[in-house]
């Protein structure tokens, strides 16, 4: 497993080069927005990539609480994590865009409006994790996270009437767009994802371990407890 | 031992006797109200057509803010004495008491409304242009929804560091989709509009995570 991590990261590599050529040099020019619109290839590949991750965190979540095993924990906080990330960039790409083709960096558009509450959703999972200590915490950010992902339809649903600017979405709704913009849109999309899985296997690898040396800790300081206190007093 | 329903109907009159004695939340979340009311009346100083369009708003962050002050002392007594550790040790079933302190939550912050709401049409000089009930069924559902899920939020914020500040850090994004409903049908009554959209998603809402609550509260309060 360890071999394939670098192998898997220099394809990604070469595959986000790729992806750059494709967005910003393949990709025709759209008529009206000009180049601003590029930055299209990176909004929606990184919101697609946060949905898939935070529903894998819906997924780990239900299996923590079903099974009780730290493995479904550490996908569920790594997914979050870096979901996160993802979705704060296309928090961010967003308004670069709005503000030269709207000429307004915000406005409470169903869609836009519903992307931050699932934020807002997912950072206050990071905060309960973080401010939660010993081993409850993995129950309950996992009873969160079901909480979460349920309130997610309800936003939908509650604010599906505001007043839309948003350009329509570009599977499953009207309009059209050129072969060759879909085109780089989905290798970015792949990019994307290769790139999150990336992060997310090492993000992972890290909490295992920081896992180990916590359990390894506090067995040292079970066993020779003066010897432990010493320690922790010397650094 | 005692029925479920028994342990609820204990746990909830220990609580409300406790709370008629010393009327710590009660005071508490009135004052606080009332501050946010003359504050807010302060700040905008809204004519009758104004505050038709404002009040909605200002009433339910108003009754949300106060709320966490209730919800916040909910658990906190239970601490005190090692009592839940007692309970979580019992055959008692975790959701009787789960109910019970969901009730109690309700009943404080539905008495709290009433006291304010008259107070509120009175500063606002609110006339409402459509049906009067269905105010009573919003405020009715719209608390139902907060204190559900923050009796629940509570129990899991008393586990972590400075719990007073995690509560409304994890109540408030996943109310939400409720608060919108409740502003925006409690807006729709007072300008003489429909509601009927807001308040059946409200209904879903309560429904769902009534549901989910009480499924996951077991899991939560035997956390280790």
């Amino acid at each position: 497993m360890k071999k394939a991590f670098p192998i898997l990261a220099v394809l990604t590599g070469f595959l986000l080069i790729y992806a750059l050529y494709q967005a910003l040099v393949a990709a025709p020019t759209e008529q009206t927005m000009g180049n601003v619109q590029r930055i299209f290839y990176y909004h929606v590949p990184s919101a697609w990539t946060a949905f898939i991750l935070f529903f894998i965190n819906f997924g780990a979540s239900l299996a923590y609480l079903a099974r009780r095993k730290a493995a479904a924990d550490m996908v569920a906080l790594t997914c979050a994590e870096v979901g996160i990330v993802f979705l704060t960039v296309n928090l961010v790409t967003g308004p670069i865009w709005a503000r030269p083709v709207w000429g307004i960096w915000w406005t409470w558009d169903w869609r836009l409006t519903s992307t931050l509450i699932m934020w807002l959703i997912y950072v206050s999972y990071l905060m309960l994790r973080r401010f939660s200590s010993g081993g409850q915490t993995a129950t309950m950010a996992a009873a969160l996270a079901v909480l979460g992902a349920l309130c997610i339809p309800f936003v939908y649903f509650s604010i599906w009437f505001f007043r839309t600017q948003h350009p329509q979405p570009v599977m499953g709704g009207g309009g059209s767009i050129d072969p060759r913009m879909l085109h780089a849109l989905l290798i970015n999309w792949l990019a994307f994802s290769c790139f999150a899985f990336l992060v997310c296997w090492s993000r992972y690898r890290l909490e295992k371990l920081q896992r180990e040396v916590d359990q390894a800790h506090a067995l040292e300081s079970l066993l020779a407890p003066n010897r432990g206190i010493a320690q922790r007093s010397v650094r | 031992m005692k029925a479920p329903a028994g342990i609820t109907w204990v746990t909830l009159s220990k609580d409300l006797r406790l709370e008629w004695r010393s009327k710590d939340a009660i005071n508490s979340m009135l004052f606080f109200s009332l501050l946010v009311v003359v504050v807010f009346s302060f700040s905008f100083d809204p004519s009758a057509e104004e505050s038709r369009q404002i009040a909605g708003g200002l009433i339910w962050v108003a009754f949300l803010f106060a709320a966490v002050v209730a919800l916040n002392q909910t658990w906190a007594r239970e601490i005190r004495n090692q009592v839940l550790d007692a309970y979580r040790v019992s055959p008692a079933p975790a959701n009787s008491l789960f109910i019970a302190k969901t009730l109690g939550n309700f009943i404080f912050v539905s008495v709290l409304e009433a006291l304010m709401t008259p107070l509120f049409i009175a500063f606002y000089r609110l006339r409402a242009l459509g049906p009067v009930w269905q105010l009573a069924l919003v405020a009715a559902l719209g608390t139902w929804a907060l204190v559900v899920n923050g009796t629940f939020f509570a129990a899991m914020s008393l586990r972590t560091r400075s719990r007073e500040i995690m509560l409304p850090l994890l109540l408030f994004p996943i109310s939400i989709p409720a608060i919108l409903a409740m502003v925006q049908s409690t807006t729709a009554i007072l300008e003489g509009e429909g509601a009927r959209f807001w308040i059946v998603l409200l209904a879903t809402y309560d429904l769902v995570f009534t549901t989910v609550c009480l499924l996951l509260f077991e899991t939560v309060l035997n956390a280790e």
